[in-house]
């Protein structure tokens, strides 16, 4: 069988902390094809990257996985041993991380890095992995990649680190990409940057890029596919356009009214979507989202299912039907 | 960076005389006249005042300060009372005993304690980590004289293995490591147990940080997350422990240099306080708090080698 390269089935994820519990996932399901972007939104606290931590089987001491399976290539990732999960972090799955001034190692210079990072290629000598870091580096833009190899992260510019991170990511063409919001910890101009250099790199490569971030902009950009996730869970599925144009979910439509990029006419306040995100160490019985919708009624004390509304695209709320 | 060591040469120069300053005080505090001391019982006033006027203890103290520093740069530190021979001659003689000793202490326990450290963190939490943190609590709550005269009396006395008293016979280097080893042994368990339990501690730090994240998403083993990537970070405050660390072997030597019966500036500093050999007490305190301010600043600049942040800030 022929499954999608990363197919994530019922994930729930809880963390234990002094205040007790925190679901931080429940059930959460999401697949990517190769050569598909799929992109993860949702405000913070929301357990995107929660998720993206987890498929890179990096979450923290404190984590476990409750139920759900993770499965990369047909195989559940999460029955493996730990040589094995080793074995495909870096070479099968690479990660580009949120913040780019920690990423690297303070001490050590890029080059020593990215040459550590290809440890995998066993075949490959050590000047070869440095010429494949400097063409690396050259690819995402990088100038003078030869003298920056010799460099340290601090001597680095945001945007640079954020570059190399995404170098150093594709450094072992790895099958899936995520990038755990790659935009964030940048100003705008650098933003459009990086959302330029992962639209070119998404021409030429064929494997699946999982992008995660709060931002719509971002996701509208570089995304086939959005997932949106709220309290802990995924409340619409759609493609870009669909999720764009035609959001079924109030919370998804509530997001995209928050987007100041919509807003056509200088407002004195900028919409936001009233109340809190929900303390997840007591969940409501219901919908997670009621407190916080306009449209809830009677209905959304009971826990709604996530409803198929086409081929593609699926809302969790009593309200939406096909 | 060059500056910044001239800074640090300055400021330890401060410090020296500050010790000087309060070294000369403490001798006029302290109940006992040094001539009387040095011409013994039957010495005449007279006798005493000559005496006196020669040292030049007659004068002001900043001005026997400022004259103890004058002979001191031309490498002249005075006279012994009793010997009469050079005491520049004497530390000269005695110092090589206690740096062999203090460096071969704090490398033996640095090559065990910090590998320990690491080996606690990739086992955190385990069977391992437990042991070292109990052996570790263990060996530095136990003092060095303690460890000394046990040592002594179980390798020494009833086993025999290594010799009780002595630095070995002088030019034979088999003898004298062999008489190095008790005494090392004393001095370094203490630091095996504050290494490991340092680089733990700082490495469990250092473990939380994203970098360590980046080099386990890439799959790299955990050892050589942790040899490569945290140990060259939590390393840097270890070697500033070591620094001062040597400086107190220095100082902690008297107690196993005369247990030991070693030679050494322990031992020299310890004769010369019971005797009122002031000029022995004068130069090595100088010599002592010279080399103490000396690791410091190499310590310092060796952090800043390490990491190349502290190096871009001392960088002008």
């Amino acid at each position: 069988m022929t499954g999608p390269l990363l197919s994530v089935r019922g994930l729930s994820v809880n963390f234990r902390t002094p205040q007790g519990i925190v679901r931080a996932l429940g059930n959460v399901s999401i697949q990517a094809g190769a050569g598909e972007v799929v992109g993860i939104v949702g405000e913070s606290g929301c357990g995107k990257s929660t998720l993206a931590a987890a498929v890179g089987n990096l979450l923290p001491g404190n984590a476990e996985i409750a139920a759900g399976e993770i499965r990369f290539r047909d195989r559940d990732i999460l029955r493996l041993g730990s040589d094995a999960q080793r074995q495909l972090r870096g070479r099968e799955i690479a990660m580009v991380f949120q913040d780019p001034m920690t990423a690297f190692s303070p001490v050590l210079t890029i080059g020593e890095q990215l040459i550590e990072f290809q440890h995998q290629m066993t075949d490959v000598d050590k000047a070869e992995k440095r010429r494949r870091a400097e063409a690396m580096l050259a690819r995402v833009g990088i100038s003078d990649a030869g003298l920056r190899l010799n460099g340290y992260p601090h001597e680095m510019s945001g945007g640079m680190r954020q570059r190399t991170a995404i170098a150093a990511a594709l450094l072992m063409s790895p099958s899936l990409l995520i990038a755990d919001e790659p935009t964030t910890a940048l100003d705008v101009t650098l933003e459009a940057q990086i959302i330029y250099l992962l639209r070119t790199l998404r021409r030429d490569y064929n494997g699946a890029i999982v992008v995660v971030s709060h931002h719509l902009g971002v996701i509208a950009e570089l995304c086939d596919r959005v997932y949106v996730m709220y309290a802990g869970e995924v409340v619409e599925s759609a493609p870009v356009d669909a999720l764009f144009h035609q959001a079924r979910h109030p919370y998804t439509r509530a997001l995209l009214e928050c987007d100041p990029a919509r807003l056509d006419q200088p407002a004195e306040f900028l919409p936001t979507i009233a109340g809190e995100i929900p303390d997840l160490t007591v969940l409501p019985d219901g919908c997670s989202f009621a407190p916080r919708c306009a449209l809830a009624d009677d209905r959304c004390r009971i826990r709604p299912e996530l409803t198929s509304l086409s081929e593609d695209h699926a809302a969790r709320c009593h309200r939406v039907s096909p | 960076m060059l500056r910044y060591a001239i800074k640090r040469i300055g400021l330890g120069l401060l410090i020296l005389i500050i010790v000087m300053v309060g070294m000369y005080a403490a001798v006029f505090l302290v109940p006992g006249d040094p001539a009387a001391v040095a011409l013994g019982p039957r010495a005449t006033p007279e006798m005493k005042r000559m005496l006196m006027e020669r040292m030049g203890l007659d004068q002001p103290l900043i001005w026997q300060v400022v004259n103890f520093f004058r002979n001191a740069l031309t490498g002249n530190l005075g006279i012994d009372v009793w010997s009469k021979r050079p005491v520049g001659t004497i530390i000269a003689e005695a110092l090589p005993n206690t740096l062999v000793l203090g460096v071969a202490s704090i490398g033996w326990s640095m090559l065990l304690g910090v590998p320990l450290g690491c080996f606690a963190v990739v086992y955190r939490d385990g069977w391992l980590d437990r042991l070292v943190g109990i052996l570790s609590v263990s060996v530095i709550a136990l003092p060095s004289f303690v460890v000394s005269i046990y040592a002594l009396l179980l390798f020494a006395v009833k086993f025999n293995v290594f010799p009780a008293i002595g630095a070995g016979q002088p030019g034979n280097v088999a003898s004298q490591i062999h008489a190095l080893v008790l005494p090392c042994f004393a001095i370094g368990l203490g630091w095996v147990g504050y290494l490991a339990r340092l680089v733990r501690a700082s490495m469990l730090e250092v473990m939380g940080e994203p970098h360590i994240r980046t080099a386990r998403a890439f799959g790299l083993p955990e050892w050589r997350v942790v040899f490569r990537f945290a140990l060259r970070i939590a390393i840097v405050p270890t070697i500033s422990l070591v620094a001062v660390g040597l400086g107190g072997i220095l100082s902690s030597a008297v107690f196993v240099e005369v247990i030991f019966a070693r030679p050494g500036i322990g031992s020299l500093i310890y004769n010369a306080v019971t005797s009122r050999n002031y000029p022995i007490v004068m130069g090595t305190v100088l010599v002592t708090t010279a080399l103490y301010v000396a690791i410091t600043i190499t310590a310092d600049l060796l952090i800043a080698r390490l990491d190349p942040r502290v190096r871009d800030v001392f960088r002008d």
